[in-house]
């Protein structure tokens, strides 16, 4: 089909036989639920949909229903995420299965509905798995491994499939759907850990002392350490059955013999594809490390990818305030010990900022001309006439 | 239904957390024996996620999802949903009652959005709200359901503002089935849990739970306070049905003249939240204004009646 | 250049603990003998009872069965049966000794 990528996405959620849908709309993610809406109202889709009044009750319901049982699905992008964020929490906390589409969008204030990561970089630290594409046939794919991946006895976390706003949410590209069929073969029914059962009542998430809290969380961090293999079998059993690989963990470009390396996640990382192939061109050996399961980190991978090369560049299209770029300190701690390597950050793309391979180009060759010397820049500022207005107006305040 | 007829199994297991006298594993006692076993539990942040007792054991005999404060209607959306879908699908045979447990917190503040959104879209299930009217969990502090002049720890000398009405907000959103109840009318209680499990969509019980740390009492006094504040008209019970309000028990007596209205002095003068109003052998003018508030309701409940009475009367003879 | 000595600490890498979240089991006594809070202990008078089921339904706990035997393992000792009861038939007593068995 040709179609945007939020439309793609909610096919793969049909596929997948979810049971359940609450969601609220937010820009740039209304099309995935507009669409799971029009195909269960033309009975091409049957689930329970719930039309929530927030993000918040949104991950409620959620939560309540894969308790029940049920395969179930949200998504979301930016403020609604982020509304979410205390439940996201226990979506990870309480073991059950779940995935949610987060469109990466800009957070407020100004309103700000274009692409960049800091929506979903700000959860990094609530247990969900993190997954990044980079195009509209990965968001088709991934979604349906997703769900895989959640319920594997393995893991039991909920997961979150990330892709950027407008760049891919809104626009048409092509993308083959696998048959009803194909998916079956690939995604077994329904399975849990645990549910709300009348034959054996148990109860979840009441007090829990110091003394018993720990082995929890542990359980969750071991998860996560189980969940790299899970995800890597995801992919590899999704290429047998269905025929198409994104990448386990990373995706490697020209890394064979690269003696310089992007590394980047989401819709940018496509686009480095183009600076490498360019750079490739003036004769310096680049290439490409592009990230896509944020968590659980693929330090291993990329320490094994990076270690003997001369220049690493990593582009955020995040910024964790009063550090630097959260994937530029998470590839460092994967290089620590392990390589000498020079590590470089660039900060760009932020609220949608177009970000030209030019850019990306420019910035890989004055590391590998060893002319920077700042490990963190922001190559994309540029501070404007409309900039000056507004702190013109700012300066009259008494 | 008799007293005698209740069922005799316990979902609720002795050797709770619950404190001595508490309202709560009452009425969540007497709501059990009105659903039995083929029941799912929601519990929001309240009393009642302390009272079941901690990790690893349970005092309660269902399956119990224990969930965040402001998401009880949305997470009662959620497990009514899957359940729907697995009836749907043939894997449930019978559709177990959804049951949301929430204190007033849960309902009249943080969660009232939650509330009002699974109640505009209908989600099937039963919602309680018991009413301690202040954040009892946390060490008493208002709510929006905390009554005008009550002591919490954050209104010292107290509160300011009359309560909300939750239940009339329900009304308003012209649900199937609204209704309030008091512990110290038990059969009351569990013939209107009985006929919200009969009904389909999103209905709403209101359960008036005095509690003895938070209003000061003894802890033996729990179900005495409960008639007080239906007998003097502070608590109303009612069920609202068909769009139309039927006051019941010990609200309908008095409407219909079958007893008086005790004097509201003497609900305050039983908790110690109140004591400030009586100081140095006084009585506040706050009392005042609670009795003529009651007494104004009950004029208007009492016009209604009659004139319905009349009415009625005029169309058997016309 | 000076290398550290490596100390192993007594941890280690943790165990592998499975999967495991905050389920509970429901049981009788989830928080223990909870007959050893009270202060004061119900008395029931046999010949006053007419078995009319008031403190049967009122118990907080669930201590007292249908055929109102009160349960002292669990009984917290609230009073409210005492207190509820139209025929007196139950008295709260002072306990002499710390509450439950």
């Amino acid at each position: 089909m040709v179609d945007i990528a939020n439309h793609i996405a909610a096919h793969a959620v049909k596929l997948a036989r979810v049971a359940v849908v609450s969601a609220y709309p937010i820009t740039p993610q209304t099309q995935v639920i507009e669409e799971i809406s029009a195909l269960i109202e033309a009975g091409e889709m049957d689930c329970e949909y719930i039309p929530v009044e927030s993000e918040h009750s949104a991950m409620a319901a959620l939560i309540g229903a894969a308790a029940v049982g049920v395969r179930a699905f949200s998504a979301t992008s930016a403020h609604g995420l982020a509304y979410m964020h205390e439940l996201l929490h226990w979506a990870a906390g309480i073991r059950l299965p779940m995935v949610m589409v987060n469109v990466n969008r800009a957070m407020g204030p100004g309103w700000n509905i274009w692409c960049d990561h800091q929506d979903a970089i700000s959860q990094r630290d609530t247990g969900w798995i993190q997954l990044y594409c980079a195009g509209h046939q990965e968001i088709a794919d991934t979604v349906i491994q997703a769900f895989r991946i959640s319920e594997d006895p393995r893991v039991i976390l909920p997961v979150m499939v990330n892709y950027d706003a407008f760049v891919l949410s809104h626009s048409y590209m092509q993308a083959d759907l696998p048959g009803q069929e194909e998916v079956d073969r690939f995604l077994p029914p329904f399975r849990s850990a645990w549910r709300l059962d009348l034959d054996n009542p148990l109860t979840h998430g009441s007090v829990i002392y110091p003394n018993d809290y720990e082995e929890v969380r542990l359980s969750m961090q071991q998860a996560h350490e189980r969940a790299r293999e899970v995800i890597a079998e995801a992919a590899e059993e999704y290429r047998r059955i269905i025929g198409r690989f994104h990448g386990a963990l990373v995706e490697a470009y020209r890394m064979e013999d690269a003696e310089y390396a992007l590394v980047a996640m989401g819709s940018l990382a496509a686009e480095a594809r183009v600076a490498v192939d360019a750079l490739r061109e003036e004769g310096l050996a680049a290439g490409l490390v592009r990230v896509r399961s944020y968590r659980p980190f693929p330090g291993e991978e990329l320490a094994g990818l990076l270690d003997v090369l001369k220049g690493v560049l990593v582009i955020d299209r995040d910024i964790s305030f009063g550090m630097e770029g959260a994937l530029y300190s998470d590839t460092k701690a994967a290089l620590y010990g392990k390589s000498q390597v020079p590590v470089f950050n660039a900060i760009t793309g932020l609220g949608g900022r177009d970000v030209p391979y030019t850019v990306m180009m420019e910035e890989m060759r004055r590391v590998a001309e060893g002319k920077r010397r700042e490990a963190v820049s922001w190559p994309t500022i540029r501070f404007n006439d409309h900039h000056r207005a507004s702190r013109e107006g700012m300066s009259r305040c008494g | 239904m008799r007293l005698r007829d209740f069922p005799e199994e316990e979902l609720f297991l002795k050797g709770s957390a619950a404190c001595a006298g508490c309202p709560g594993s009452m009425a969540l006692r007497v709501a059990f024996k009105a659903l039995g076993r083929n029941t799912l539990l929601v519990v929001i942040a309240s009393c009642t996620s302390v009272l079941q007792s901690p990790f690893p054991y349970s005092a309660l005999g269902v399956p119990v999802l224990n969930m965040a404060f402001a998401t009880g209607g949305a997470t009662g959306a959620g497990v009514a949903a899957a359940v729907d879908y697995l009836v749907k699908k043939g894997a449930l045979q019978e559709r177990p009652n959804v049951l949301v447990w929430a204190g007033d917190g849960g309902t009249y503040d943080i969660g009232i959005q939650a509330l009002s959104g699974a109640a505009e879209r209908g989600d099937d299930f039963i919602y309680v709200c018991y009413n301690n009217e202040a954040y009892s969990n946390t060490g008493t502090q208002r709510s929006g359901a905390t009554p005008y002049a009550a002591w919490t720890s954050n209104t010292i000398t107290g509160k300011r503002e009359w309560r909300k009405d939750v239940a009339q907000i329900m009304v308003a959103h012209d649900l199937p089935y609204v209704a309030t109840a008091s512990l110290a009318y038990p059969t009351d209680f569990f013939n209107k849990m009985r006929k919200a499990a009969s009904i389909r969509g999103t209905k709403y019980i209101e359960m008036l739970a005095p509690c003895p740390p938070g209003w000061k009492f003894p802890s033996d006094s729990t179900v005495k306070v409960s008639r007080l504040a239906v007998q003097t008209g502070v608590w109303l019970l009612f069920e609202h049905e068909d769009g139309r309000t039927n006051y019941t028990a010990g609200t309908r007596r008095i409407i219909e003249g079958q007893a008086e209205l005790v004097p509201v002095v003497e609900y305050l003068r039983a908790q110690g939240r109140f004591r400030h109003l009586f100081r140095d052998g006084e009585e506040d003018e706050r009392v005042r204004e609670y009795q003529e508030r009651i007494d104004r309701v009950f004029d208007n409940l009492r016009f209604a009646s009659r004139l319905r009475e009349r009415l009625m009367d005029l169309e058997i003879r016309g | 250049m000076a290398r550290r000595e490596k100390k192993e600490t007594a941890a280690g890498k943790p165990e592998d603990v499975g999967i495991i979240t905050t389920l509970s089991v429901p049981i009788v006594g989830s928080v223990g003998k909870t007959g050893s809070w009270r202060v004061f202990v119900p008395v029931k008078e046999e010949e006053r009872c007419n078995n009319c089921l008031l403190c049967w339904i009122y118990c907080p706990e669930a201590c007292i069965s249908k055929d109102i035997r009160i349960d002292l393992d669990y009984c917290k000792g609230c009073g409210i049966c005492a207190v509820e009861c139209p025929r007196r038939a139950i008295v709260m007593v002072k306990e002499e000794k710390g509450g439950g068995r």
